[in-house]
């Protein structure tokens, strides 16, 4: 029987990609680890390799093809015997010999690729009917699944009451009357940009602008951002660093170094990061509603400016990397960030960020934590200051640091300790050998 | 007769009881049914068959008489009460020996006599010439409801009567007050009219038809006037006065004056009471509230294995109620699987006057009532063609949307075959359609059933053809 290959779902979040490439065409044969095709996210490139074996039948969906809904089929795959006489009549949407192409895929929320089409605000149609975690169909009203969909919650979690076990309104009111099954929150969002209380197009004479639509990664930017103020409860503290000592430290251990390793300022402050929130772990955690989430991993992502936006590839295990591999790693981590050649693993998750603005002169500012992770510190620049030291004003060079916090899991005193730890290190980089 | 053990007995042969055995025995129960009258109960012998044979006659005659509107000739248009009772007795007939074969054709014994419960697992049946002993595993009580009857007005089949003795008149009153402006008093009110009679409604509260939406009340209201019936409402009867060959009424009507006028038939129809007499109910301590018998949402009497359905029970009473709560009895004792107590707010109720009236779920008043945001959608007949083509354009179709979910909340109808068309708006609601379902659906052109998909679009603003 064909095998319908299903658009994956790169990340927990994903909802809709772009089909950039197909590395195959109709007749090609194709072996489970082939790689089929280019996936685009708003952040990342993502090649889909084959699960099965077989032929390739039919590609359904074409090369550049935008927003294709997760789950979506995206070609057919012949199983060996068969010729493309076995597509008549072949339902693809039929999910029974469905696989969700590889990389490992979480449908989160599937909706047939029908939804896309647009309609007028006064007709909108029926929320599409859902599939369960395993791509299956559930069973539901049209009323329950409008319901659902306005209440934010996930359908496919219920049990359903109806005829044959239909998940009618009765069951999605229950749902919502337990306050269970709220769809995560990164689910619910709104996939546009977020709408301002009042259109700022009110303000200003047609033609005085120009208007740029949004693209997928400023959306993103805008709805992630949005709900981190909204939601976070931040508060900010801050405290100097002299950088004297470890400026020396990074141009002798430059200047020794001849495998081509440049160590940069910032590789010293992912060390420093690393090591405090191994030595106070209570600020690497995420809230999680009824819990705490502890990280076991110092895993810390880096701000990185792209064009049109930003993204923050994850130095994993920074704790365990000293700074060399912690140097490699960035430079790799930006600049496939720049060529949005990321994959979800290396964007997603984390416990803890640095943003560092300290290459434009900026004294210092505040920023906006990431969620899941609770806290984020942002770097000014390094400059010469006038510092009082016994007694005597005498010249530093002084970096300003501000850590975010999110205040539902991170007490200030667990912060000031924090930004203690990070400045010994700052200031005293032999400490980071240990 | 040797005492035979049941797995299911209905006491009841009327629309709940016999389709509750048909169900049981389809799914591998031996059953019974216990009948003291005719197969088929109060609805096929005495309410909604017979009736709707007498309105179609009504309906015909009404037809004849505007002939020419549609370009045909009929001189000497007259009827025969006689031969139009006879007819609609022989309907009630022809379907009664009808439920006889399907009782043989799914091997249910009949029983004719009267039933009375022994025990939990026992009635005692009192036929003709003997008195039987009846085992039952369980029982499903359907002994129906009658007419109820108002004090010093006990129907006399001559000057009072209740449904059944307007069903079969002995002969055509000149003149009919009818107490009640409910579906049977409105069916019967309509009936008489149509075919001459000098007809007055009185109801209690300020408008006909209670139960409907106020605004579709209004219009059937509006056109039973134009035919010349009278309504009195917010009226109370202070007196009859009962003669040989008529009563004399005084009624206070809504602005407090009090008038008398003489009529030649009382017809009361002020609702039914449960028939919980003579059925051993008080010997196992069945719970009985106001003539009814109290039951669950799965129809079970406090004492376990019996169960009561229908008239018998709470509202509505309507004969298609009974049969489906007679399957759902059936296959909850046969152990059946997704089985799904009945809800009422999507039971529909038709009226079969002229024009007919028909609803499902909540009026407007209702929605509101009930704190709905709503959106309300209405499409006139005047705006069908099919209706202007039948020459009947008074009616409208109008629907009630919550204006959050777009769930429909109901609809209500008045006008030519609304009862026919209701059943779409009921599987609607069945399933749980929102308007953008019926939107979708394609409605076959021409038809009445047009008016239904119009009034959904209007509801957001979207109607077409007005």
């Amino acid at each position: 029987m064909p095998i319908s290959i299903l658009m994956p779902a790169l990340s927990p979040t994903m909802e809709e990609g772009t089909l950039a490439k197909w590395h195959v065409k109709e007749g090609d044969a194709v072996a489970s680890g082939d790689v089929i095709a280019e996936i685009e996210t708003d952040k990342a490139t993502m090649e889909v390799e084959a699960i099965d074996e077989g032929t390739v039948g039919k590609l359904l969906v074409a090369e550049g093809t935008e927003a294709v809904l997760v789950n979506t089929a995206i070609a057919i795959i012949l199983e060996e015997g068969e010729d493309v006489s076995a597509l008549d009549g072949f339902d693809v949407n039929a999910d029974a010999e469905s696989t969700p192409a590889s990389p490992e895929s979480t449908p989160s929320k599937v909706e047939p690729a029908s939804s896309t089409e647009a309609s007028p605000a006064a007709e909108k149609p029926s929320a599409p009917e859902p599939a369960g975690a395993t791509g299956e169909r559930v069973f539901s009203s049209p009323l329950a699944r409008r319901i659902a969909s306005q209440e934010g919650v996930d359908i496919a979690a219920l049990k359903g009451t109806g005829p044959r076990g239909r998940v009618v309104k009765k069951d999605v009111e229950a749902a919502l009357a337990s306050g269970q099954s709220k769809a995560p929150a990164a689910l619910q969002a709104i996939p546009t940009g977020q709408q301002p209380a009042v259109d700022p197009r009110v303000y200003f004479e047609e033609g005085s602008y120009d208007e740029v639509p949004l693209d997928k990664m400023r959306m993103t930017i805008a709805r992630r951002l949005t709900q981190s103020k909204q939601e976070i409860p931040h508060y900010y503290i801050s405290v100097d660093c002299e950088l004297d000592a470890l400026l020396q430290a990074r141009k002798d251990l430059n200047a020794q170094d001849d495998e081509g390793i440049k160590l940069s300022v910032n590789d010293f402050v992912v060390r420093a990061a690393a090591l405090a929130l191994k030595k106070v772990p209570d600020v690497n955690v995420s809230y999680a509603g009824n819990a705490v989430l502890k990280h076991h991993n110092a895993d810390i992502g880096i701000a990185v400016a792209i064009d049109g936006g930003l993204i923050t590839p994850i130095i994993s295990k920074a704790d365990e990397k000293g700074l060399a591999a912690i140097s490699t790693a960035a430079k790799d981590l930006a600049l496939r960030a720049r060529e949005r050649k990321l994959k979800p693993s290396e964007f997603e998750g984390g416990g803890f960020s640095i943003s560092n603005l300290g290459m434009f002169g900026v004294k210092n500012f505040t920023a906006v934590i990431n969620p899941p992770q609770s806290a984020i510190l942002a770097v000014g620049a390094g400059e010469m200051r006038p510092v009082i030291k016994d007694g005597e004003v005498t010249a530093a060079t002084v970096m300003t640091v501000t850590l975010s916090c999110d205040h539902r899991v991170i007490d200030g005193a667990l912060g000031a300790r924090f930004l203690q730890v990070f400045k010994r290190h700052i200031e005293l980089p032999t400490s980071m050998l240990m | 007769m040797t005492d035979k053990t049941y797995d299911v007995v209905v006491i009841g042969g009327g629309p709940g009881g016999y389709v509750a055995a048909i169900r049981a025995s389809q799914l591998g129960l031996k059953a019974a049914v216990i009948e003291r009258d005719k197969l088929g109960g109060v609805c096929l012998n005495w309410g909604c068959i017979p009736t709707k044979a007498l309105l179609r006659s009504a309906e015909v005659y009404h037809l004849m008489q505007n002939a020419s509107d549609f370009g045909l000739k009929a001189e000497g248009i007259s009827f025969d009460i006689d031969a139009v009772v006879k007819r609609s007795r022989k309907v009630s007939e022809r379907l009664s020996g009808g439920i006889g074969f399907l009782m043989k054709k799914n091997k249910i014994d009949v029983i004719a006599g009267e039933a009375s419960l022994s025990d939990p697992t026992t009635i005692s049946v009192k036929t003709a010439k003997e008195t039987l002993t009846v085992k039952a595993k369980n029982i499903i009580l359907a002994t129906g409801a009658r007419a109820r009857t108002l004090p010093d007005l006990e129907p006399d089949g001559d000057v009072v009567w209740t449904a059944k003795e307007a069903m079969v008149p002995k002969k055509m009153p000149k003149s009919i007050l009818v107490i009640g402006s409910g579906a049977i008093g409105i069916e019967f009110a309509s009936f008489y009219n149509t075919l001459g009679v000098d007809v007055t409604v009185v109801e209690m509260v300020d408008r006909i038809l209670p139960a409907e939406d106020a605004e579709i009340a209004a219009l059937a209201a509006k056109s039973f006037k134009a035919q010349g019936m009278k309504l009195l409402t917010g009226a109370k009867i202070e007196k009859v006065e009962k003669g040989a060959k008529n009563a004399k009424v005084t009624v206070t009507t809504s602005d407090g004056k009090t008038q008398t006028q003489t009529v030649d038939v009382v017809i009361c129809a002020v609702g039914i009471v449960g028939n919980v007499e003579n059925i051993g109910l008080e010997k196992l301590g069945i719970k009985v509230d106001r003539t009814h018998v109290s039951v669950d949402k799965w129809c079970t009497t406090n004492v376990k294995n019996i169960y009561a359905i229908g008239d018998l029970v709470g509202p509505p009473w309507l004969a298609h109620k009974a049969s489906h709560e007679g399957a759902m009895v059936a296959e909850r004792i046969a152990g059946q699987p997704d089985i799904h107590p009945l809800d009422t707010s999507k039971i529909p109720g038709c009226t079969y006057c002229h024009p007919q009236v028909a609803s499902v779920g909540l009026s407007e008043e209702k929605a509101k009532e009930a704190g709905y945001k709503i959106k309300v959608g209405r499409f006139p007949f005047t705006g069908n063609g099919k209706a202007i083509a039948l020459g009947d354009t008074t009616g409208l179709v109008k629907t009630v949307f919550d204006e959050k979910t777009g769930e429909l909340l109901g609809a209500h109808m008045v006008g030519a075959e609304v009862t026919e068309l209701i059943q779409g708006y009921t599987v609607a609601r069945t399933m749980e359609a929102t308007e953008a379902d019926l939107m979708g659906t394609v409605f076959p052109h021409p038809t009445l059933s047009e008016m239904m998909h119009e009034s959904v679009l209007d509801a957001f603003d979207r109607a077409l053809h007005i």
